[in-house]
């Protein structure tokens, strides 16, 4: 067993725009590399969430019923669950269509009376996961315990966030700021 | 302190244990930023009459049970204010999370990105997140003024466009329709405002809106930036004569 922090990054309802910022972070993720067992994210090929996991950076809003899933799957197997961007804290551009709030009428206009060319809803059982009535933001599913807001957030940011986790004094955010938009 | 009792008549007020001297008429926000003290706002704005809509100017008085607004509440003789005691920076950051989750507030998206007093008070008031399930209410733009446009979606009903129009311009195109939550902006007893006959097409409603409610057409994310030191400067000119101060 290895005595470094295993860490995890989720991508959720989003447009990754939060993981792009984070790969910002340059050779500085070199040195993130070294302090930490990177044990699961997107570009990761492990097929469930991990167990044991220090911190989790979870980018997105709660969209789908996979979405919904993998926020408990992360929350219970989490020590830290960061929201990491506006869409996971306030739902951002991925709730607004709470505001017609019929799934099947947003999904027709879409797929069906817009520009897409085949002309059907997408579905494929066990694929293609139905959508919840209303995107919510990760606080409204599971318990939170740091935000760092931000569309994105900034690399320099994230970077006082996380080493902040990783010294064991997270929360304080003095050390990021918060910033919205 | 120095200034105790510096003006005959005067009254002594203290704010966050600053003895200060103030005269009748003044209010708690008037001596507290005399004072040095950090007391947000979004709806009172130097040179329109005072609402007292928005209640992120609370503060305690000595002997209230309830928090008092600044803009509104006219110091006493030995007042005693208190500004930033843990429960006022609480409440004032419940009062934020309330009109973020009230509206579709979606900063990224918006004309006001990076100018928006809403989006600077939510960091001010440490808000990294809105506790209270958001509303979304679907509520149609106005694009129907040649010049302007008109978002309720990010409309917090500061009344600041409304006082502007009226007190300054005194045109008064704008107006509250409704009642409570429902309630809304309307232009020319709800006529869509490009049809509004009374508009004068000057702007002062846009340049003090403090969100991205109301902009200036064509603006797209980010590019919209306010002049809300207009109407001051505007109220004093023609208080003072002083006409000096912008270009």
């Amino acid at each position: 067993m290895s005595a470094k922090p295993r860490f995890a990054t989720v991508w959720l309802g989003g447009c990754s725009g939060c993981h792009m910022s984070f790969l910002d972070l340059d050779e500085w993720l070199l040195e993130l590399a070294g302090r930490v067992d990177l044990v699961f994210g997107p570009l990761t090929d492990a097929k469930a969430f991990p167990p044991d996991v220090d911190i989790t950076l979870v980018e997105g809003a709660v969209a789908n019923e996979d979405n919904l899933e993998l926020a408990h799957d992360l929350r219970a197997n989490t020590k830290t669950v960061v929201s990491f961007g506006d869409c996971a804290v306030t739902g951002n551009v991925t709730s607004l269509r709470n505001l017609d709030g019929d799934t099947d009428r947003l999904l027709q206009r879409v797929y069906v009376d817009g520009p897409d060319r085949n002309g059907v809803l997408p579905s494929a059982e066990g694929i293609v996961p139905p959508l919840l009535p209303k995107v919510l933001p990760l606080h409204q599913v599971v318990p939170v315990d740091v935000y760092l807001p931000g569309c994105p957030p900034s690399a320099e940011r994230i970077r006082a966030a996380v080493e902040q986790l990783l010294d064991g004094e997270p929360g304080d955010e003095r050390a990021y700021g918060i910033r919205f938009g | 302190m120095a200034n105790r009792r510096a003006r005959p008549n005067g009254l002594n007020v203290t704010i966050d244990g600053v003895e200060m001297s103030a005269v009748e008429g003044e209010s708690v926000l008037d001596v507290a930023r005399r004072a040095g003290a950090a007391i947000p706002t979004l709806c009172y704005l130097d040179g329109l009459s005072v609402h007292g809509g928005c209640r992120v100017c609370l503060v305690e008085v000595d002997g209230e049970h309830a928090p008092r607004l600044a803009c509104s509440t006219p110091v006493t003789d030995e007042m005693e204010v208190r500004t930033a005691t843990e429960a006022i920076t609480e409440h004032r950051r419940i009062v934020v999370e309330l009109l973020f989750a009230e509206g579709n507030h979606i900063c990224a998206v918006c004309v006001s990105n990076g100018s928006c007093e809403l989006q600077d008070l939510a960091s001010e008031v440490g808000m990294d997140h809105v506790r209270f399930p958001y509303q979304y209410p679907d509520r149609a733009a106005d694009a129907s003024h040649p010049k302007y446009v008109f978002d309720p979606q990010r409309c917090i009903l500061c009344t600041r466009c409304v006082r502007a129009c009226a007190e300054i311009e005194g045109a008064h195109v704008w107006d509250v329709a409704a009642r409570g939550a429902d309630s809304y902006l309307v232009t020319e007893l709800n006529l869509p405002w490009g049809e509004a006959p009374s508009c004068t097409w000057c702007g002062k409603c846009v340049t003090v809106c403090p969100t991205g409610a109301l902009a200036f057409k064509g603006r797209a994310i980010g590019e919209m930036e306010h002049d809300t030191d207009l109407v001051g400067f505007l109220a004093r000119a023609r208080t003072e004569g002083e006409w000096e101060g912008r270009s």
